[in-house]
């Protein structure tokens, strides 16, 4: 490290630091989001490949022909399910025994924190069916699992008709190696967490539930299947899992695979690939794909059901059929020959997939970006923080370093009391845990005292909390007289930059897409705060308002625009999904925000009201 | 100055309390990079209860602790959570007296004003009591800070000059894991330094001090070792401890740098690199004795911390030792370059450690490599402080030998 230990050269190198500054970090801020936008151009992507071996050698020949009988059982099963009111049980284990598998029931309970107002359920109760198709001949260590959701009214029932035909046709061959799980869960997510963790006795969060009697050994991947419709224009791929986790690209690389060999239409984000990449239309099509990717991913909720198998270490993907107003149709056996293709490949599996990326943005099915091109975006923009708390640092240090060479003692600058900076970290983080918790707990208070549902009361508590956040720095001022010197923001600010810098790093490893987007709007706003700053750019760039546009975005990007009270009305079920998500599957995002985010950028607002 | 401290002190046991008391405790004391298969107290546990089913607490490989803390926990079991926050109490009760009386040794007073050297007992307390390493471990209540308290305790009665319990301190803290061993030489150069005795091999007076002191700690170290025999009956505890200290079987990743190395090499090959790695540690004492010979306490600053960088199962715990020393060479802090950028990367390690974990072992995305990383850039910054406070030590003792011979040039 001879550049930074010879002093003369570290002299050169700190004066261009603070000299040059700010043009850097602003040429830095512009290249990270032009990197990011340009991920989407495909010369710059990569074309996806199968990379497990087990899986890329054979390709099998399928036979699977009884789509028209799963069409029947589907109005079979949407007759049963209306007369039982909810998910016909005992038909469902009759018509799994009758095709030869083991079958075991699960029920569960669960009261919600309060009313969901999407879904309409607060006291949910449930049973999943679950059918284990025991391999003939092999050990019975490992398994597959196919599941489709028994869901209200008319959706899913093709569904699970083609589970229970997929069930009766995998049931008479014999190159079974792993056991086939067939799962029918009710109340969707709810009944998927409960199903895992009754499998894997393990307790997250506070399910009541009666322990599996059935296991069939280690789950190697998971598929689920969602069908409405008799036939069917194009496959799409849901691949965003909780905590914006994502399965192996095999998996992905493996469905594209068979829709390119039996001809069906497949589709990611619900948008087509398109062949014109050089065109601006072209261009911006694979980048809306690749923004609703990142945006689906920085929620941290699971858009399928398969999003709860992913935190066991098992692959899983969800296969969603869409009837849009295309030419050609797709009929049920084509799909029911898609699924025996993967599900036969993946028996071909000796160990969990992982020779494929796990960290990837799709812009289009068949071309990828891994993470090794799409950090340095996030790193670009990490790097302002970190030449902006050097900047301060030269800053603070410079009258010390004066007195260097003195040969009397020299006078200590007045450097402000710990006191000064502990003050506004304490009072942030206890405000953070105040949004995390109070919302929840005083939803009884607020119900008795204001004319709110419950939901209401906990997304206004959460607002009204993180607004009376706002107004903190006011008091604190009073309270604590003696403050404003010059060094004691520049301190404070020193600390809330590499605080952020941690925090939105740890973020962008676990979840890429939510450290991104927090950093667009935080890394400017906090590299550039000074007291003398406006107060309501800040507020602007705070983290509710970064939800509130993510929510505008993403409207656009379905091609579903919202005028502004819709986009309210959807931000405050964004903030009641959130914390339902939180509470029920153990989602990060909600907690993240409230007890780390908004702590650090209350540091940062203290610093416009310093003096 | 008591009245600081007392705040210090109380606000030191509320953290803790509180934490001792609240779900956190429980994951805390599953961390890797807190808890090490030596000091875990989910292993002392085991031990206890092994004991009281009359078997030896050694048999099954689980338990490394030594006889002596075994027999202190059957006693205390029930007031565990006492015992660590009362260690944690001693431990600065040792470091304030010792800083206290620390200054006369050294003439520093020239380059530091006496206001700044009133506050440094006060900022060593604050550093050990309020880092967050500190808190971790006692919460976790992994033996750590019971071997970081008889450290503290024999750094503090070789300041005021008593051999006699120096070496007995010296002998129990290398009876708990074997590397303070090489905290014997800075000892010894300190109670020679106190005496006026000259460190020349050829004078008699030096053989005879070495010879009282060396006969002083083997002797504690072999009362000690046979006090633990007769109280086991049995010469189990030597392979389980010390054996386990030298030849790492245990590979769980830890904020060392032996476990990945180990898992990775050839069974042939694992002697050869157990006795590397093992000298490595203890290498360093004889040229950094040789150049430090007058500033013996800094010799054990630097001791410990190439005990904590290279030891085979280190845990924050250790590391939080040696950065609570580092107020007292706060005359250094002018000189010291690139602390910024050093604190950066510790304290970016330190947040990434449960990050990598989580993505290795939970969610599968990533792999050791990752973890090892991290390690391994949190080592390297550990080094770089170690070698920074080096560095400027050297360069201001040489700035103030310039001043003194300008001083004494003048009259």
């Amino acid at each position: 490290m001879g550049l930074l230990s010879d002093p003369s050269r570290r002299k050169v190198l700190t004066g261009l630091l603070t000299r040059l500054n700010t043009p850097i970090c602003i040429v830095c801020y512009l290249a990270g989001i032009v990197w990011f936008m340009g991920l989407a151009f495909e010369p710059f992507t990569l074309r996806t490949y199968m990379s497990e071996n087990a899986m890329g050698s054979t390709m099998v020949e399928e036979r699977f022909s009884s789509g028209e009988r799963a069409l029947s059982l589907a109005k079979e099963f949407d007759a049963h399910k209306r007369k039982a009111g909810g998910m016909p049980v005992e038909w469902l284990v009759k018509a799994m025994q009758s095709r030869g598998l083991e079958v075991f029931t699960q029920s569960f309970s669960r009261k919600l924190p309060f009313p969901d107002e999407n879904k309409e359920r607060y006291m949910v109760r449930g049973t999943n069916v679950y059918g284990i198709l025991r391999a003939p001949r092999a050990p019975r260590t490992e398994a597959l699992v196919i599941t489709a959701p028994c869901s209200p009214g008319n959706t899913n029932n093709q569904a699970v008709a083609l589970l229970l035909a997929l069930a009766q046709y995998f049931r008479n061959q014999i190159y079974w190696a792993k056991d086939i799980i067939f799962l029918v869960n009710e109340h969707d997510l709810i009944g998927t967490q409960a199903w895992l963790e009754g499998y894997h006795h393990t307790n997250i969060t506070e399910y009541i539930s009666g322990s599996l009697r059935g296991r069939a050994g280690s789950i190697q991947a998971a598929l689920s299947l969602e069908l409405s419709s008799d036939v069917i224009t194009s496959l799409d791929l849901v691949l965003e899992g909780l905590n914006g986790q994502l399965p192996n690209l095999d998996l992905a690389n493996l469905f594209y695979a068979f829709c390119q060999k039996l001809g069906v239409l497949c589709t990611i984000q619900g948008k087509l690939q398109r062949n014109d990449w050089d065109t601006a239309e072209g261009y911006t099509h694979a980048a809306q794909t690749m923004m609703l990717m990142v945006l689906k991913q920085a929620c941290g909720r699971s858009w399928g059901d398969h999003g709860l198998f992913l935190r066991y270490h098992i692959e899983a993907a969800s296969v969603r059929g869409i009837n849009s107003f295309r030419h050609y149709k797709t009929d049920a056996t084509t799909i029911g020959r898609l699924l025996e293709g993967m599900v036969r490949k993946l028996n071909n599996l000796l160990e969990r997939l992982h020779q494929s990326y796990f960290f990837y943005l799709l812009p289009s099915l068949s071309r990828f970006v891994s993470i090794g091109y799409y950090m340095p975006a996030f790193g670009l923009l990490a790097v302002i923080l970190l030449l902006r708390a050097l900047d301060l640092w030269v800053h603070l240090g410079a009258p010390a370093l004066a007195a260097v060479d003195g040969v009397t003692e020299a006078e200590q600058p007045s450097s402000p009391g710990v006191l000064t900076v502990l003050t506004p970290v304490v009072i942030s983080h206890l405000t953070g845990v105040a949004l995390y918790l109070l919302p929840v707990h005083l939803q009884e208070m607020a119900v008795e005292h204001f004319p709110v549902s419950e939901t209401e009361a906990v997304v206004l508590t959460a607002i009204a909390i993180y607004t009376a956040g706002l107004a903190l720095p006011h008091n604190t001022q009073r309270l604590l007289s003696g403050e404003g010197t010059e060094q004691g923001w520049k301190v404070l600010k020193l600390t809330a930059l590499l605080y952020l810098a941690v925090l939105l790093g740890c973020t962008a490893l676990i979840n890429f897409s939510l450290g991104f987007i927090l950093a667009v709007t935080l890394v400017p706003i906090t590299a550039s705060i000074t007291p003398a700053l406006y107060a309501l750019v800040m507020v602007l760039l705070s983290p509710a308002f970064t939800i509130l546009y993510c929510v505008f975005i993403y409207q656009e990007l379905i091609e579903a625009p919202v005028s502004v009270s819709e986009g309210w009305m959807l931000f405050l079920s964004v903030i009641s999904q959130g914390i339902l998500d939180h509470a029920l599957y153990g989602s990060l995002v909600y907690p993240l925000l409230a007890l780390f985010i908004y702590p650090c950028w209350l540091m940062f607002w203290n610093i416009l009201f310093w003096n | 100055m008591a009245a600081p401290l007392t705040l210090l002190l109380i606000v030191a046991v509320t953290i803790r309390a509180v934490l001792f008391r609240s779900s956190l405790a429980e994951l805390i004391s599953a961390r890797v990079e807190v808890v090490s298969p030596l000091n875990a107290w989910k292993r002392v546990v085991e031990g206890l209860a092994l004991l009281d089913l009359g078997v030896s607490p050694y048999s099954g490989d689980v338990f490394h602790e030594t006889p002596l803390m075994i027999y202190l926990f059957h006693f205390t079991v029930d007031y565990a959570e006492i015992v660590f926050i009362v260690s944690a109490y001693f431990f600065r009760k040792q470091k304030y007296a010792l800083e206290s009386d620390r200054y006369s040794a050294d003439c520093l007073e020239l380059l530091r004003s006496p206001k700044e050297m009133f506050y440094i007992p006060l900022k060593v307390a604050m550093f050990y009591l309020l880092n967050p390493f500190t808190i971790l471990s006692c919460v976790a209540k992994s033996t750590c800070g019971l071997n970081n308290a008889i450290i503290a305790l024999f750094i503090f009665c070789t300041l005021k000059g008593s051999a006699l319990l120096s070496g007995i301190l010296l002998a129990l803290a290398t009876y708990q894991s074997i590397y303070p061993l090489t905290l014997f030489a800075p000892a010894l150069l300190f109670f020679l330094q106190r005496l006026y005795i000259p460190v020349n091999l050829r004078r008699s007076s030096f053989w005879f001090f070495t010879l009282q002191y060396a006969f002083m700690y083997v002797g504690s170290l072999v009362v000690i070792t046979g006090l633990s025999f007769f109280l086991l009956g049995s010469w189990d505890f030597i392979p389980s401890v010390y054996g386990f200290i030298f030849s790492v079987p245990d590979l769980t990743p830890n904020i060392g740098l032996f476990w990945y190395f180990f898992a990775e090499m050839f069974e042939h090959f694992r002697l050869f690199f157990s006795c590397v790695f093992q000298f490595n540690v203890f290498f360093y004492t004889i040229p950094l004795s040789i150049k430090l010979k007058e500033h013996p306490v800094f010799l054990i600053f630097m001791q410990i911390a190439i005990i904590s960088i290279f030891k085979s199962y280190p845990t924050v715990g250790d590391v939080a030792l040696y950065m609570a020393f580092l107020p007292a060479w706060s005359h250094l802090y002018r000189f010291l370059r690139n602390i910024f950028l050093v604190s950066c990367v510790l304290l970016a390690c330190s947040a990434l450690f449960p990050v990598l974990w989580h993505l290795w072992i939970y969610a599968g995305s990533a792999n050791s490599n990752f973890y090892y990383a991290i390690t391994l850039l949190f080592n390297f910054g550990q080094v770089k402080v170690f070698t920074t406070t080096w560095l400027t030590n050297c360069e201001w003792k040489n700035r103030w030998r310039n001043k003194v011979s300008l001083f004494i040039n003048l009259y």
